[in-house]
């Protein structure tokens, strides 16, 4: 039974029907009212931007912040390979039912039908807003778009602009943004954290938000607050997420009543650049797309795993009977192009029995030489027309491809790791990549705050258990172009009586206090040890019990280590400088001081949940093969937690409807 | 420790924008070649907040080279020695042990400093704002394929829309000239027809708000191009160049 204090507000009819019939009841708010409408906007990225161009566009007053020195910084930016949505320009069959189907199945039948059939109905709109814009997307010689495939489908329904679609896609909303900056229909603060949300009569109506150069706290009213703050994924301190990237606005949120949907369920990124020693302080993703024609592999014998490791033996004399291509091997159908979260485990399970290829032994091949040579070589020869080429020359035609289509990611992998991966396979193990979960939210994108909002991967909402390839950009930019310019004036249209509240209102200068003193308890420690010294405790923890493979032992012990470690946060940790002045120690100290909550937190979950589904592996729950083994009789359902006042956390659970599809076990082989 | 190299860092110190600021040695010891330039900072903020002083504050994020926040002044040039490379994406493999190496903000009145090795950028955003952008509201586009775009000029665009506004085109130029980076903008929307109906509007009103910011002049020297970490090419600088002047000519005002 679904919870009472859930409804997610699926509108009636048909799934095509919904998002139309919606759209076209939804009550309005006159632009004369619009003018005196407060919204404030924290994050800049896809879903922040695009959120903030839109509604000013709509004639809202709009205030955004960022914690970066400008919002064209924000993390979307790193995103490589693209984006997807259901054109079927590729005439391959593709369809609006067709992407939602692969994302609800991708997702290993963990997500909500109606929100993801109205993630792929606007999908297409997407793309035509942003070449109006102006983003250069990929064309092909006649001047139409271009596509690539991805990942779990076997549609080509990915636009991308070379390995840099986010970038492309961020400066057209942050464009639109600036826009809308100019026109003085935006106020935008740079180098400002959320700290606080605040509440008054049960309604979300402001901010609190410390100006990062002067230290200086401050309040911000708003009739409604959308939170398009990104994931959390650096609660495992290594990942590919930015630096600066954290969990603060959504957890203060949290710890102010709204329910956190499904934080365990993770993305692990299967090619990443392994870890290379105690001094890194990130990792790097190395794009879907090369897998596209990069093979992965490892030895077949666990003596040339051994010789390889210490450098007696080169990848590249192995003969081809003695090599594992372990993911062909296992998944003939789909081969290197299964969904991330198999590829993944796959890699995981190969290192664990021995086979791993560097010095930690934690890591695999993803090899260009066949393709190089034997895709790309023989298609230049016979262009060229050379009867015979020898194997030199198919490599060095072949090279000439690779380069073109991949040229950029080879650069950043030797710039990186020292070694040419046009000579030698590259070394790829997996890394925390994307949170599916986050902030729960119903159909509005509404979370169970009244007048707080959560967009993009700062929500739980569409993608499940597992994130397909090229879909971040995707729900980014929905939420933000397409979706939160109906619902939040659903909202806003009963609140246009409502005059700015004065922020000397008590619950504004309550909530400013409670952060403050925060602060000064944060300063006030002087222990003797780094906030990073902590942080990357949290993240070994999180990593070895709540990574790839967790069990209830595992998890167990997690909980009270995390306790542990948070205990001697709060006891030993050493913020330098002044409160009142640029001081980005103090800004990390808060961040990973929620982390310490949040990681508790995601533990408790993925104990909670007696299944294997998606990203979340339980060791106790796997098939003979060794495949994830969910349970729908009993976890077909959201679990949205909700933090008590004593700290503990109450479990409420959604039931997930499939009225459209049927659930099936997931198969790729 | 992680390694076995031992460098000698002289960076730049300045408490905040009223400061005035000076330089500090610092030796490290137990770098790793493997380390990126930002990591080898880690260690040394690590160690100077355990010994109870300030670590040295500098900007950074995605730690890949795309977001465009990293900013160091590397013994006299933007993100360092290597060609085509952003600071968190230099590693000191580039580098020999005990190298003494000099470490600046970058240096532009348009870009005061905030502290230390950061500075406020901000001049950009207000640059972009004043006309890098296509006026299009959301719901307003048709399909995105109704307009063939040939091959060639969308890939000119997209190398023009790399820039990823880092400030090395401003720091390397002796004259502050920011005309590499708003020129990128301009020659992006120039070359794609979704950006004709502003065109002129367009480059009249960056320039404008570009001379406003206290950037300096162009005179032609290429520090720009040799620096900029993606490789965004001098030519649309002249491109820039050919609309200005010919929209000034050509616009009616009355």
């Amino acid at each position: 039974m679904t919870s009472s204090k859930l409804d997610a507000k699926i509108p009636d009819g048909t799934l095509e029907q919904k998002w139309t019939k919606y759209r076209s009841t939804v009550p309005l708010v006159n632009p004369a009212n619009k003018r005196s409408l407060e919204v404030i906007i924290v994050g800049s990225g896809l879903a922040g931007a695009s959120a903030a161009a839109s509604l000013a566009e709509l004639g809202y007053k709009v205030k955004v912040f960022c914690f970066q020195d400008s919002p064209r910084r924000a993390h979307s930016i790193a995103a490589q390979g693209g984006i997807n949505a259901a054109k079927n320009y590729q005439n391959d069959g593709d369809s609006t039912y067709r992407l939602f189907y692969d994302t609800i199945k991708g997702g290993d039948y963990r997500a909500r039908e109606g929100n993801v059939y109205r993630l792929a109905e606007v999908s297409a709109n997407i793309i035509d807003q942003c070449v109006a814009q102006g983003v250069p997307f990929a064309r092909e010689y006649g001047g139409m778009l271009d596509n690539r495939s991805f990942g779990g489908t076997q549609v080509k329904r990915t636009f991308y602009a070379a390995g840099q679609t986010g970038q492309q896609l961020l400066l057209g909303a942050y464009s639109a943004l600036q826009r809308q900056i100019g026109l003085g229909q935006v106020e935008m603060f740079t180098r400002h954290e959320m700290l606080d949300i605040v509440n008054i009569d049960g309604k979300c109506r402001g901010i609190i938000a410390r100006d990062l150069v002067s230290g200086k706290l401050e309040r911000h009213f708003g009739h409604a607050v959308l939170l398009c703050s990104g994931g959390y994924g650096n609660v495992f301190y290594l990942s590919t997420n930015a630096m600066g990237s954290n969990v603060t606005a959504a957890w203060k949120a949290h710890k102010k009543g709204a329910f956190f949907g499904n934080p365990c369920f993770t993305q692990i990124h299967p090619t990443c650049i392994p870890v290379s020693g105690d001094h890194q302080s990130k990792l790097t993703l190395m794009s879907e797309s090369l897998r596209n024609d990069g093979r992965i592999w490892v030895p077949m014998r666990k003596e040339d795993a051994a010789a390889i490791r210490s450098g007696k033996l080169n990848p590249n004399d192995l003969k081809e009977d003695d090599r594992d291509y372990f993911l062909e091997r296992r998944y003939p159908a789909f081969g290197n192009l299964v969904p991330r979260d198999v590829a993944s485990r796959a890699a995981k399970e190969r290192c664990d029995a021995g086979f791993g290829v560097n010095q930690t032994g934690e890591a695999v091949y993803l090899d260009f030489a066949f393709n190089t040579k034997y895709k790309y070589g023989k298609k230049e020869a016979t262009k060229r027309s050379i009867a015979n080429p020898t194997e030199a020359q198919l490599k060095e035609l072949g090279q000439v491809v690779v380069k073109e289509q991949y040229g950029n990611l080879f650069n950043m992998y030797q710039q990186i790791t020292g070694v040419n991966p046009y000579e030698n396979p590259m070394m790829i193990y997996p890394a925390v990549h994307y949170t599916m979960g986050g902030l729960w939210v119903d159909y509005n994108l509404m979370t169970t705050v009244p007048g707080l909002y959560a967009l993009g991967e700062a929500n739980f909402s569409d993608h499940g258990a597992n994130r397909l390839g090229a879909s971040a950009l995707m729900q980014g930019l929905a939420d933000g172009y397409f979706v939160v310019p109906y619902t939040v004036g659903n909202y806003l249209s009963k609140e246009i009586s409502v005059k700015p509240i004065d922020t000397n209102h008590e619950a504004f200068v309550a909530a400013e206090n409670e952060t403050k003193s925060r602060l000064e308890k944060l300063m006030n420690i002087k222990g003797t040890k780094s906030v990073d010294y902590f942080h990357k405790r949290l993240g070994k923890i999180m990593w070895n019990e709540c990574g790839m493979a967790r069990s209830t032992a595992g998890l167990t012990k997690a909980i009270s280590d995390i306790q542990a470690l948070r205990a001697a946060f709060w006891n030993d940790v050493r913020v330098p400088g002044d409160i009142n002045e640029f001081n980005p120690e103090l800004e990390k100290a808060g961040r990973v001081a929620d982390f310490l909550e949040l990681g508790e937190l995601m533990c408790k979950d993925a104990l909670d949940r007696n299944e294997s589904c998606g990203g979340h592996f339980r060791e106790e729950y796997q098939t003979e093969e060794g495949e994830a083994l969910r349970d729908d009789q009993n976890y077909n359902y959201v679990a949205a937690w909700e933090q008590l006042t004593n700290g503990d956390w109450e479990l409420h659970k959604e039931v997930l409807n499939y009225e459209n599809i049927k659930i099936a076990q997931r198969s790729y082989k | 420790m992680s390694g076995d190299m031992n460098v000698t860092l002289k960076v730049w110190r300045q408490k905040n924008n009223n400061d005035r600021g000076r330089f500090e040695t610092y030796p490290v010891q137990g770098v790793s070649p493997d380390m990126s330039f930002l990591e080898m900072f880690d260690i040394l903020n690590e160690r100077l907040i355990t010994e109870g002083k300030e670590p040295v504050a500098f900007d950074h994020d995605c730690r890949e080279g795309i977001c465009g926040m990293c900013s160091m002044f590397i013994n006299g040039r933007p993100h360092g020695p290597l060609q085509g490379v952003t600071t968190c994406q230099l590693h000191m493999r580039s580098f020999k042990n005990n190298d003494t190496i000099v470490v600046e903000p970058w240096r532009a009145k348009a870009f005061p400093v905030v502290k230390d090795l950061a500075v406020n950028r901000s001049a950009f955003d207000r640059v972009m704002s004043s006309g890098g952008f296509i006026s299009i509201n959301t719901g307003n586009a048709q399909d995105a394929n109704s307009t063939p775009i040939g091959k060639d000029d969308a890939d000119m665009a997209f190398a023009a829309a790399t820039c990823i506004g880092c400030g090395a085109c401003v720091a390397a130029c002796k004259n502050a000239s920011a005309m590499l980076f708003v020129s990128a903008k301009v020659s992006q929307f120039a070359l794609l027809p979704q950006g004709q109906p502003e065109r002129k509007q367009r480059v009249l009103n960056m320039v404008a708000q570009m001379d406003a910011e206290g950037f300096g002049s162009c005179t032609n020297t290429g520090a720009c191009e040799a620096e900029c970490p993606k490789g965004i090419s001098i030519s649309n600088i002249a491109r820039m160049n050919r609309d200005f002047i010919g929209t000034q000519l050509s616009m009616q005002k009355v």
